[in-house]
């Protein structure tokens, strides 16, 4: 059958000549979507290294087609002519493509990558036409395959053709594709080999048992990818968790300040961010990928001095009233809102990923780790290293530690308690702002952004427990993990409430929270 | 003694006699049209942009000399995204303020809340937003679209071959009455073309969201199956990382569409696009859409957010359900004035195939009957700028049929608006 099917790609392409005096490039620009994508599938089966540079410029969306249909190119200089040297009759209109057409294109483009000199362009076309190759391009595929000297693109081609030849006439040749496809991980291997084994789909008793074994070892590559991908995302969340509790354990944890405001301080953090990079693009738009690291030592001093004057100005007054300083902060939330709104807009801002935070890496087939969430996960990490090393190999952190401990002996000791607790009040913001800093590369950045993660962050710090660092680390990661392992199995809503429930119980059973702090320090 | 009160009493009653004339005299000049949309908590993101819009028109209006002679006076109320208080401010609407008519509501939660009060006191609401259908008050107009008016017709695109040719569909929503309503109905319309329930997946999360890892890694699992397409009907701003999380692992459009029935130009303002080329949207007008009126209705919008200093005045989008407020606004305002009067029964037979030409570029019907607007379809592929431009359109506008023929005993229901209770 797929070679009928290429017979009558064939016939087609010979009569094309004929039919096409204008040129390939013409007859595209003019062809309906679905002439353009048998265009397409024949190009990718007879690539020809002329059409590259129209190729390229499909891929790049700069096609264009002027009055009397003829093919264009958008260049820096305005439109030329893609075929001879015409001028545009009025102003040439940008092709519009679709989804399918764009599929097809990657496909020639692959194609006509195998004929390129440099080896490393041939194998990534031949890593897209693992994926995408019809069968029609089986023969132009075991041509590249016979003359190629890279042992890397020849392995490449080799799978590549083994996923075509599944259905191929010789039971031997088909025996060597499944033994093939069962050496790699792919999901997509998983699902060919699958319905290799339907019933009546392969004939040969050899061919099914080897496709039955193959299979068992791609699932079992699959699922050590898929667990792997549970892992990760269960740190990334509790990265992301830990980012936004941390400077809530330190002002609830050890200053024992309920602050509802904390999110905000978060908010901040982010929209700081987001200033930060608006300067960039105005003021050294050719920096502009170095934004973020930027912002964080601006969120910090932000967020740390607003966090102060806060302390200084308002919660001074009511140290020792809880309920007070939970409505008077939960206020301050308000106002923060409030005025981020009127600033700034209701709407989300843009803050956009530097290259460097985009994408992922491949780690297996199936396994891709985002930048982003690499990232900070290292950066989680980072913070709380440093913020240990401050609290406990510093004349601040004893100071802070000592204030937390006992406040009268602490002051009896000479200890000023007073600076004491706006610096460590707006140290805790200030990570906070950090926080905002990470958050804002993968969530919203919205007046709200704070709301949503206050929740979360007090749960982290009650359930590790009041006044321990080491506690909020263990409980963001546990929790992180925890809703990872149960979403898949129950959906995210579910698994949100089955984790509060969780917690409630826990917290019932143990009010102290994972660490508890041990000796005469409890007031 | 005696006299000095009366002189008070007296001037008292006749400065209340005077206020109360003026406010007749004032009453006498305007018409009061209420607005109902949430300017704070989580959906002012969305609505904020609809109450602008409809002040916008009724300057519009006001400019060309009102309606029946007599200027349009705008009262403008926030319900603050908590469904239970828009019953409350539509009920301050209607019997303090007396508005002739509503333009309110984004969420299909906050409508059905405050249908009840409108129905009792024979109020006259438009709901300017897409929704599920399975509705038709005899007090509300429909201006947004029902599901076979956006979701069936963007389904069918994504089976079509130039669609991709999907054989399995991921249907992801936030979870409330709007998405899980409309995956029923597109369960049902995907078995009558013969896609089985091995080949749809259902998956649902709260609102405002953030974590997709999971999501995204179980979408990619499911393609592997076959060409897949995702329908989301993921609401508010979850959709941000959503949409992050796809690029950043490597989901391309070109691989698996997401058709999204919830993101539209205003959405996508807080989004670096550039990962996003090539994903779908379904809707019934887009700003991109090139006609006169559209050139107009876009340029009149810029400017009165400059004029008015709204926030990020330079970088305003126009986006469907802002149309379709616009839309509604004049064909009342037509329907006033065809009726000669703002009584709600009147102006609701005088509604019945009222004709507007719209932005969208097409002149748009309000049906005789069902009380929705007949408008056409567009798929729209997200580009670079935040725009969106068209793949596929109708060749003109559809009727609605807010009971979906897909879901079990809609037949029987009538095609005239009965009250719900």
């Amino acid at each position: 059958m797929p070679y009928a099917f290429a017979r009558i790609l064939l016939s087609l392409l010979l009569l094309l000549p004929l039919a096409a005096q204008a040129g390939e490039a013409d007859d595209f620009v003019a062809a309906s979507a679905t002439q353009q994508a048998k265009l397409l599938e024949s190009w990718a089966a007879m690539p020809d290294l002329k059409r590259q540079p129209l190729l390229d410029a499909l891929q790049q969306g700069r096609v264009a087609a002027d009055g009397d249909k003829r093919a264009f190119v958008e260049t820096d200089a305005g439109y030329r002519a893609a075929e001879g040297d015409a001028e545009p009759q009025g102003t040439p209109r940008k092709l519009r493509l679709n989804n399918r057409l764009r599929g097809l294109i990657a496909n020639a483009q692959a194609s006509h990558g195998l004929l390129a000199e440099d080896a490393a362009v041939r194998l990534s076309a031949a890593r897209q036409l693992q994926k995408s190759a019809q069968p029609a391009q089986l023969p132009l595929l075991a041509q590249a395959q016979a003359r190629e000297d890279d042992d890397a693109v020849r392995d490449a081609l080799t799978l590549a053709l083994a996923n075509l030849q599944l259905v191929d006439a010789n039971p031997a040749v088909r025996l060597a594709a499944v033994r093939l496809l069962g050496e790699t991980g792919e999901p997509l291997a998983r699902t060919r080999l699958e319905n290799l084994l339907e019933p009546g789909v392969e004939s040969d008793a050899g061919v099914r048992t080897a496709a039955e074994t193959s299979l068992a070892q791609v699932k079992r590559k699959l699922l050590i990818g898929e667990l792997l991908g549970q892992a990760f995302s269960g740190m990334s969340l509790g990265s992301i968790l830990l980012l936004a509790a941390l400077g809530l354990a330190i002002t609830f944890g050890l200053l024992g300040v309920i602050n509802m405001a904390h999110g905000e301080m978060l908010m901040l953090g982010a929209y700081s961010t987001y200033m930060v990079q608006i300067l960039f693009q105005r003021f050294a738009p050719e920096a502009l990928a170095l934004y973020p690291l930027v912002a964080l030592p601006v969120a910090f001093c932000v967020t740390a001095v607003i966090g102060m004057a806060l302390e200084r100005t308002v919660i001074r007054h009511l140290y020792g009233r809880p309920l007070e300083t939970l409505l008077a902060t939960w206020g301050i939330s308000l106002i923060l809102i409030q005025l981020v709104r009127v600033l700034f807009g209701a709407q989300n801002v843009e803050v956009a990923n530097p290259y460097w935070l985009s994408g992922g890496i491949q780690v297996l087939p199936n396994l891709v780790l985002p930048y982003n969430r690499i990232v900070i996960i290292g950066f989680a990490l980072a913070v709380v290293v440093l913020t240990w090393l401050l609290l406990n190999k510093t004349r601040l952190g004893l100071n802070v530690r000592a204030v937390t401990q006992n406040r009268n002996m602490a002051a009896c000791c000479g200890v000023p308690t007073g600076r004491v607790d706006m610096l460590a009040f707006g140290l805790g913001s200030g990570i906070a702002g950090l926080g905002g800093v990470a958050l804002s590369q993968i969530g919203n950045v919205g007046p709200d952004l704070g709301q949503s993660y206050i929740i979360d962050s007090f749960l982290v710090v009650v359930l590790g427990g009041v006044g321990q660092l080491a506690g909020s680390v263990m409980a963001a990661f546990g929790l992180g993990i925890a809703n990872k392992i149960l979403e898949p199995q129950i959906g995210a809503v579910l698994g949100k409430i089955l984790i509060l429930a969780l917690i409630i119980l826990f917290i019932q059973k143990r009010p102290q929270g994972l660490f508890a702090l041990k000796g005469r320090v409890i007031d | 003694m005696q006299r000095r009160s009366l002189i008070k009493a007296f001037t008292l009653s006749a400065s209340i006699a005077a206020m109360g004339l003026s406010w007749t005299v004032q009453a006498a000049e305007t018409i009061k049209v209420g607005i109902l949309h949430s300017l704070s908590g989580t959906m002012a993101i969305s609505e904020t942009s609809l109450k602008d819009m409809a002040l916008m028109t009724i300057d519009e209006i006001n400019a060309k000399g009102g309606v029946l002679g007599k200027q349009l006076e705008p009262v403008v109320v926030d319900p603050a995204s908590n469904w239970p208080l828009f019953a409350e401010r539509g009920r301050q609407l209607l019997t303090q303020d007396k508005v002739a008519v509503t333009f309110g509501c984004w969420t299909s939660v906050s409508r059905k809340s405050v249908l009840p009060v409108y129905e009792e006191l024979n109020g006259l609401l438009f709901y300017p937003v897409q929704y599920e259908g399975e509705e038709m008050s005899p007090n509300v107009f429909y201006t947004g679209a029902a599901p076979n008016q956006q979701a069936i017709p963007a389904v069918e695109y994504l089976l079509s071959e130039d669609g991709g040719g999907a054989k399995r569909f991921f249907l992801l929503g936030t979870d409330y009455v709007y998405p899980r309503t409309t995956n029923k109905i597109l369960r049902a319309f995907l078995h009558s073309k013969g896609v089985q329930d091995k080949d749809i997946e259902e998956v649902y999360t709260p609102f405002g969201h953030s974590d997709y890892q999971t999501i995204v890694a179980n979408i990619k699992k499911f393609s592997a199956g076959g060409k897949t397409a995702v329908v989301s009907t993921v609401n508010g701003d979850s959709n941000v990382p959503f949409y992050k999380e796809l690029a950043n692992q490597g989901i391309e459009a070109t691989d698996v569409p997401v058709v999204a029935f919830s993101v539209g130009e205003e959405e996508l303002r807080g989004i670096d696009t550039k990962p996003l080329v090539g994903h779908l949207a379904a809707w019934n007008y887009f700003q991109s859409v090139e006609n006169p009126v559209n050139e107009k209705f876009v340029a009149d919008w810029k400017a009165y957010a400059k004029a008015k200093k709204l926030p990020n005045a330079d970088t305003v989008v126009t986006n469907d359900p802002m149309e379709a407020t616009y839309v509604g606004i004049h064909m009342w305002a037509q329907a006033v004035e065809k009726a000669g009067t703002t009584d709600v029964d009147k102006v609701r037979a005088a509604m019945a195939g009222q004709e507007f030409a719209a932005p969208s570029g097409f002149t748009l019907k309000m049906d005789e009957k069902n009380h929705h607007l007949h408008k056409p379809v567009m798929i729209g592929e997200v580009q670079d700028d935040g725009q969106f431009s068209v793949v596929w359109e109708t060749d003109g506008p559809i009727r609605a049929q807010p009971w979906s023929p897909y879901i079990e005993g809609n037949d029987k229901k009538g095609d005239t608006p009965v009250k719900s209770n």
